[in-house]
Order: structure tokens, then C-alpha cells, then sequence
């Protein structure tokens, strides 16, 4: 088996993935980027509205201001020295992007500009029209290009990672041109594979957000964290759950119900359409609940009305907006509202790491969504992803290069040994699969558990129900067949590899949700319907067993070194 | 009621297992909201499990799931069953690359003419400007529409596939590489034209095209890049006029 090595290893080629690349890459060491798609098909390319930090003063902005917006959006779950940390290089890496060609939008003297988003007291996120993620992602990935230290390895699906000796020592993975295994030897690795919303059926995510990056960890013993914090965002398409970015309401879109009424002055009249998302989410729910939706080909959904906006301001600001409507509904939002619910969006949950992007398996790191680094608790702020990305992946991937400069080479026989494990375990786990369930069947089958049992409201109930379906799924995954067995590009066996990742994954989620007796955040539990700091100021962390996971519990840092702390409270827009 | 149904004739090809690619047609339910992509996943997920192709963001932002759909370079999230219905749909591997499997080819030429036209910003104070609040590199609206277009690429290859001179001469840079590189030439950010120009003037850059425009009908994001060739042609003649008419200025 051929064996690659680096001093730094990354796996997942988006905005975090390539900032750590980019940071290690200056520190002098050798990097390798491994993913299973060309970085710019990364799902960062999908991300619209924009980027958050303090980068006007003119606003009434200040570092504490976004501060603490993040503590009170993430309901008093997130780590205050890493927000702190976030707020204070916020800034930092958007001029940077700005600087490697990202084509900010701008004022009339040449300034970035900023508009409202969710949770945001004031206007505070910069934006790339309505394609802040594929113009944040274009711009980094071709910048990227020009360092020779970092070398691609495009395509190559990771099936585990090498822990010798109580290191993550890097990763097997397989080449999808040549269906070939190869081990990637690295003195620190660090995961950057973003989220799993693909665990639910009606998702923004693309195709490929499987959680790959989180079955790694977390089948190498590292602890994945708070968990049962998927997020809603509001405005997702009926049908294919295609994202219709918060900027619309940050322009001044209405949410409206089955009536014209907007619902929002019942919920959170302060702040109306730029509440926090889970807030907005849950009052969708309601509203539909009260039989104020509006019915449609694919159930109830509330109204986005945009019409007010005028063409001009929405050719201007929010064109892939119109674009996407026009195309995927065939509604003009010039001229109709545009039918949305609630759809998942984003992990809060990740790779427990702490604000290094360290996790507790020496020689693993993690950044970007695929990390629980602390910064976004029980609910993230809209436009705060990018940034968290930029902000966390350069530490890392710093952090990581500086790591690895002063670690010993790992022993060579004993890797070689375990890739030779696991190509075998492979061959014999999918090779001769030929049993009565479809790879397809099973994901689409889980998918509409996690749909319909850990949606925006849960109960004990459905939770229970859910960890029992996903027992009956993992049994009959035993009997998958894999009908491919060729090696070029078999993609079912990519399939296969993925859907195992995600039932595991998937009882991450459940376990936690269920011992999780208050609500919070994006956790609204019908059975609890109130947060209780006494029990549950906490990150739970879930450790996998053959039994399932099994989940500890860790405190919320609550301390700051420069700006104000902000003690636990009701939270109140 | 029984339900609607649509045929789908896709290019199978399995290196080691077929010798020659071969059609094999698939019959799946018709949705007037289904695009062709749905169908071939529709196909994976039950029916043929050995069928491969590229996808991600079903929103025609990752630019990985461009196909051949009825004979034209189409991103297949975005090409309708409907627009083909009742007839049945044509799937085949992009045009003008060498096929690896299936509805999968090999872009490798491309990604390397990316780097070949240096596209990221090139200035000699780069890593030394100061970052942070107020630091931005000034850039007005209307120097930001300069370029803008020529960004909105999403690397998609529907206009090399549509390109007849990339079809007979492959060492022509492309439609999106050349556009790529125009789009930082004419950043105000950037000083590196100079730096880009030998690859991209070269006689593999802009002078293999013909002018057809094929790149521009089929681009699904209107980047136009016949118009970044056409312009990338005039300011290359005037370089050359400047240089021979005033041989000391402008260096």
C-alpha cells in the first residue's frame, strides 16, 4: 500500500479546510489536502447571506456588542473565551479574505459593506452580494494554489484514521480515480468536513455532507459534542429544501401566515424577522400547528414576502434569491411571496475540540462545522459560520504546523499494519455484500426517522422512538448488498461507507436529546419546556461503546480575559 | 391512477468490466418538479446501485453535476424531466473529456490550467498590509462590476464541453480559465497582469478561438466568457502597439 506522507494533514477541502491549509503552509511545514471533492464543490460554496465582525465603528459596533449577541443566540451554552477569542479575530481574517481577492460588497467609497442578520443587534455582516460562501470559497481555494507547500489529493475518500501508540498518526483513505488504498502519515491531522445535516431528509445540505469527518473522530475515540443541536434555519424551499438566505429578512423581508399577519410580533415583536433562527423556527411551527400555515404540495409552510423590496434592491442584493425561486418553484418573489419552513441547516454539535481546535486524541484536531470549538453553544448566529471557519481554522491549522514541527515520525511498520487492517476490513465488511437492503433505501429510511422524531420539537417519546428505529436500521444495514465491485469510482461503495458513518452518527444526536431534560437553544423539548441552568449548563460529550454512546457532561466556560463576561440569564430579545 | 413514468438513456461505461461505453435505459417516476439529477439518483438509490456520477448542492452553485442532457452541456440540477417529457432523456458524459466512468469524466486539465493563470490576487505588499478593522483595500462599486461577472465561474466545464476549438486543439487555456484570468487583471486590487500575460497570450491562450461564443450560450451563470477572450484580444493588441510604438514606457 502506498504510503503519503506529511508533517500536516487535512481532511475536507472547504473555508476551514483551506484556511488551516493556507496558515500551516506559512508556518514552513509540508501539508496535505485530502477530500472527497474538489475543494470548490465544497458545501461553503452554498452559504449566501454573509460574514460577521466588527468592521465598522460607524454602526455603533463594538467587540463586546458581538460578543455578546453570540452568548445570548447561543442561549448561554457557548464557551465565552472562545467567543471572545472569535470576535476579536473576526475582523483579522475578513480583511484578509478581502486582501486574497474576495469580491466584497461595497459602498459608494470603496468601504465593505454590512447588512442585518439574525440575532445581530446591529448591522455586522459583510457579504459577497448573495454568494458570500462560493465567493469566500472561490477566492481562498485559488489563492490556495499558490503555496507549493500544500499538495491536493482531490477525491480520495477517508475510511479511518490511524491511531498508533495513542496518536492519530493520519488516514486511510481511498483513491476514487483508482479504487486504491492509501495511507496518509501526518504528525498532526485535523478534521474539516463539515456537517451532517444529510442525517435528516429535508435539508440545505448537499449531497455530501455526510458527517464523515465526525464518524472518524468518533469511532477513534475522540468524543463528539452537544449533538442535539442541529439547527433550523427558517426559510428553507418546499420540495428540495433549497436555502433562501436570511438576508432576505436582514433586506427587510416579512414573514407572514396562512392570514398576511406577521406572526413574528407574537414571538419576538423586538426584533420581528432578525430574531435568532431557532426562535423563528419554532414560531413557524406554531403558526402551522394553529392551523395559520399555508397549505402546499409538500405540507404547510409560512410565507417569505419580499415584494415590497422592489426589483431593483433585490436584483442588487439578493439576485440568487430570485434566482432560485424562479427556478426551483416557479414563483418570481418580485411579484409573490415565497412558500418556506423550517429546514436543517447546520450542526452545532461537532468533534469536541478546545480553542486550539485540539480534541483529546493527541494528533487530532478538528475546525469549522465539523468542530464543537465552543463558539456556537445551542444556537448559532447566522453569518457567524464563515467567520468561525476563517477564525478557527487558521488557529489550527497554526497551531497544528507548530505541533508538528516538534513530533517524531510515527513508526512506519505498525501503520503499515493497520491500513493493511483496514482495506481488509473493508473488503470483507462490503466486498462480498450481497444481502436484501439497498444502501439507498437505508439512508432515505433514516433520514425520515431523524425527520420525523428530532425535528424543531421533541419529546422523551419520540426521542426513545428514534433511538429504537435507529436500532432496527443498524440491524438491517448488517444485510446491506453492494452491488458494485468494480474500483473506479464506486460510488456505492462510497455510498455504503457514508450511511454507516451516518447511523452512527445519528444515535449522537438521539442519546444526548434524550437525557437533555430542559430546553434549549435548538433543543425544544415539549416534555421540558424550560432551560435549566441548575442541571444543564453543559456541553454533552457522547463516547462511542459497542453498546451505543455513551455521554458525559462538561462545564461551560463562563470566563473572558479582556472583554465583559456575561453571566447566565434569562434570555430575553 | 398509475404513475406517470419518463425513460432515461444513460452512457454507461466501467473500466476493467466494459469495453466500450454502451446506453442503458432506466424508466422512472415523472415529477414536473424532478430534475434530471433527481431521476439519476432516483436510478442509484433503487434500482441500479452501479451507476456513478458527481453531485452535491442540488442549487447550482457546486458545479459538479454537469452533463451531456439531450445532446447539450447542462448542469443536471437544473435541467427539468419536464422539459424533455414525454420523450425520453439522453444522459451522457460531458463532451471534450476523457471519460473515467459513467457520467464521470476527468478534469485534471483543467485544474491545472487554473493555476496556470495565477488566479489569486498578486501584489508585492500582499503579506505585509495590515488586517483588521479599516484595512480593506478600497474598491469602489463600480470597479467592483469591473470584474464581477468574470467571478461568478463555478468551474462548472459545460463551456469546454460546449467549445469546439478545445474539441480539436486541447491545449487551448478555455473559456474559463481565460476568463478567470481576465477576472483578476481586471481587479484594482491586483498587479499581476503582467505575470499572466505570457500564459495567457501565448499561442495556446486566446488566439486559438474562433470566436464560435458556444461558451457563453451554454454558461449557466452568464460569466461570458467569449466577451473576457474578445477583451483579453484588444488590451494583448494594444500591449503589443504600446510596446513597439513606445518601447521605453510602461514596463
Amino acid at each position: 500500500m502506498d504510503v503519503i506522507k506529511h508533517d500536516v494533514l487535512i481532511v475536507g477541502g472547504g473555508l476551514a479546510g483551506l484556511r488551516a491549509a493556507i496558515a500551516a503552509a506559512v508556518e514552513g511545514v509540508s501539508v496535505g489536502l485530502v477530500s472527497k471533492v474538489y475543494p470548490m464543490r465544497s458545501h461553503t460554496v452554498s452559504a449566501e447571506g454573509g460574514a460577521a465582525a466588527v468592521v465598522r465603528t460607524d454602526t455603533g459596533d463594538s467587540l463586546q456588542l458581538h460578543f455578546e449577541d453570540t452568548i445570548k443566540g447561543s442561549d448561554f451554552l457557548a464557551d465565552q473565551n472562545v467567543a471572545e477569542y472569535f470576535v476579536q479575530e473576526a475582523a483579522n481574517e475578513l480583511i484578509q479574505m478581502e486582501h486574497w481577492g474576495c469580491p466584497w460588497s461595497r459602498e459608494p467609497d470603496g468601504s465593505v459593506a454590512v447588512r442585518a442578520f439574525g440575532g445581530m443587534s446591529v448591522h455586522r455582516t459583510m457579504f459577497a452580494s448573495d454568494k458570500s460562501g462560493f465567493h469566500m470559497l472561490h477566492a481562498i481555494f485559488q489563492t490556495s494554489l499558490k503555496y507549493d507547500k500544500i499538495v491536493r489529493y482531490d477525491e480520495n475518500f477517508v475510511t479511518s484514521l490511524l491511531v498508533d501508540d495513542g496518536r492519530c498518526q493520519g488516514v486511510v483513505a481511498m483513491d476514487q480515480r483508482s479504487g486504491e488504498f492509501r495511507l496518509f502519515t501526518a504528525k498532526a491531522t485535523i478534521l474539516a468536513t463539515g456537517g451532517c445535516g444529510r442525517l435528516w431528509a429535508f435539508t440545505t445540505n448537499g449531497f455530501i455532507n455526510t458527517g464523515d469527518g465526525h464518524g472518524l473522530a468518533y469511532r477513534a475515540g475522540a468524543p463528539l459534542s452537544d449533538m442535539e443541536f442541529p439547527q433550523y434555519h427558517p426559510t428553507g424551499l418546499p420540495g428540495t429544501g433549497i436555502l433562501i438566505t436570511e438576508a432576505a429578512r436582514g433586506e427587510g423581508g416579512y414573514l407572514v401566515n396562512k392570514n398576511g399577519d406577521r406572526f413574528l410580533s407574537d414571538y419576538i415583536p423586538s426584533r420581528m424577522e432578525l430574531g435568532p433562527r431557532d426562535i423563528i423556527s419554532r414560531a413557524e411551527i406554531t403558526e402551522m400547528e394553529a392551523g395559520r400555515g399555508v397549505p402546499g404540495r409538500y405540507g404547510d409552510t409560512v410565507m417569505l414576502d419580499l415584494r415590497h423590496l422592489g426589483d431593483e434592491l433585490i436584483n442588487r442584493k439578493l439576485p440568487f434569491v430570485r434566482e432560485l425561486a424562479e427556478r426551483y418553484i416557479g414563483i418570481d418573489p418580485v411579484h409573490n411571496p415565497i412558500p418556506v419552513r423550517p429546514v436543517v441547516h447546520y450542526m452545532m454539535g461537532g468533534v469536541r475540540t478546545d480553542i486550539d481546535g485540539q480534541s483529546p486524541l493527541p494528533g487530532l484536531f478538528a475546525c469549522g462545522e465539523a468542530a464543537q470549538e465552543g463558539l456556537n453553544g445551542a444556537n448559532r448566529l447566522g453569518s457567524n459560520s464563515l467567520t468561525e471557519c476563517l477564525v478557527f481554522g487558521a488557529r489550527t491549522g497554526r497551531v497544528a504546523a507548530r505541533l508538528a514541527a516538534q513530533t517524531p515520525e510515527a513508526s512506519a511498520a505498525a501503520i503499515e499494519a493497520l491500513g493493511a487492517d483496514e482495506e481488509a476490513r473493508i473488503a470483507a465488511r462490503f466486498g462480498e455484500a450481497t444481502g436484501d437492503e439497498r444502501v439507498g433505501q437505508i439512508r432515505s429510511d433514516l433520514q425520515l426517522t431523524m425527520e420525523r422524531l428530532v425535528g424543531v420539537y421533541r419529546t422523551g417519546d419520540s426521542l426513545k422512538q428514534a433511538a429504537e428505529e435507529l436500532r432496527t436500521l443498524k440491524e438491517r444495514f448488517t444485510r446491506v448488498r453492494v452491488d458494485d465491485h468494480t474500483r473506479v469510482f464506486n460510488m456505492e461503495l462510497q455510498a455504503a461507507l457514508e450511511v454507516d458513518f451516518m447511523l452512527e452518527i445519528a444515535e449522537t444526536v438521539v442519546a444526548p436529546s434524550i437525557l437533555r431534560e430542559e430546553s434549549r437553544g435548538s433543543q425544544a423539548r415539549r416534555d421540558f419546556t424550560d432551560r435549566d441552568d441548575e442541571k444543564f449548563l453543559v456541553h454533552s460529550l457522547a463516547y462511542r461503546t459497542e453498546n451505543g454512546p455513551q455521554i458525559e457532561w462538561q462545564p461551560v466556560i463562563l470566563t473572558t480575559e479582556s472583554l465583559t463576561a456575561l453571566p447566565p440569564a434569562e434570555r430575553k430579545y | 391512477m398509475t404513475e406517470s413514468t419518463i425513460k432515461l438513456a444513460v452512457t454507461r461505461y466501467r473500466p476493467g468490466q466494459d469495453r466500450e461505453p454502451t446506453v442503458q435505459t432506466y424508466t422512472v417516476p415523472y415529477h414536473d418538479d424532478w430534475v434530471v439529477l433527481d431521476a439519476l439518483q432516483y436510478v442509484k438509490d433503487n434500482i441500479d446501485g452501479t451507476l456513478s456520477f458527481r453531485w452535491s448542492c442540488h442549487m447550482g452553485v457546486c458545479g459538479s453535476c454537469g452533463m451531456m442532457v439531450d445532446g447539450t452541456p447542462k448542469l443536471t440540477c437544473a435541467a427539468f424531466l419536464r422539459e424533455s417529457y414525454p420523450r425520453e432523456v439522453r444522459v451522457e458524459p460531458l463532451a471534450n473529456f476523457p471519460v473515467v466512468r459513467d457520467l464521470i469524466v476527468d478534469i485534471d486539465d483543467f485544474m491545472h490550467k487554473l493555476s496556470e493563470v495565477k488566479p489569486y490576487i498578486i501584489r508585492e505588499d500582499l503579506d505585509s498590509l495590515p488586517l483588521g478593522l479599516g484595512h480593506e483595500l478600497r474598491q469602489t462599486p463600480a470597479e467592483l462590476e469591473d470584474f464581477k461577472q468574470f467571478g461568478m465561474c463555478i468551474n462548472c466545464m459545460l463551456c469546454y464541453s460546449a467549445c469546439p476549438v478545445y474539441a480539436m486543439e486541447p491545449k487551448f487555456l478555455g473559456p474559463a480559465a481565460i476568463a478567470l484570468a481576465h477576472r483578476y487583471n481586471m481587479d484594482s486590487r491586483d498587479q499581476g497582469r503582467n505575470q499572466r500575460m505570457p500564459v495567457i497570450g501565448s499561442s495556446e491562450g486566446i488566439w486559438e478561438c474562433t470566436f464560435v461564443g458556444e461558451c457563453s450560450v451554454v454558461c449557466p451563470k452568464h460569466v461570458d466568457p467569449a466577451a473576457a477572450i474578445q477583451r483579453t484580444k484588444l488590451a494583448t493588441t494594444n500591449d503589443w502597439f504600446k510596446s513597439m510604438l513606445m518601447p521605453w514606457g510602461n514596463r
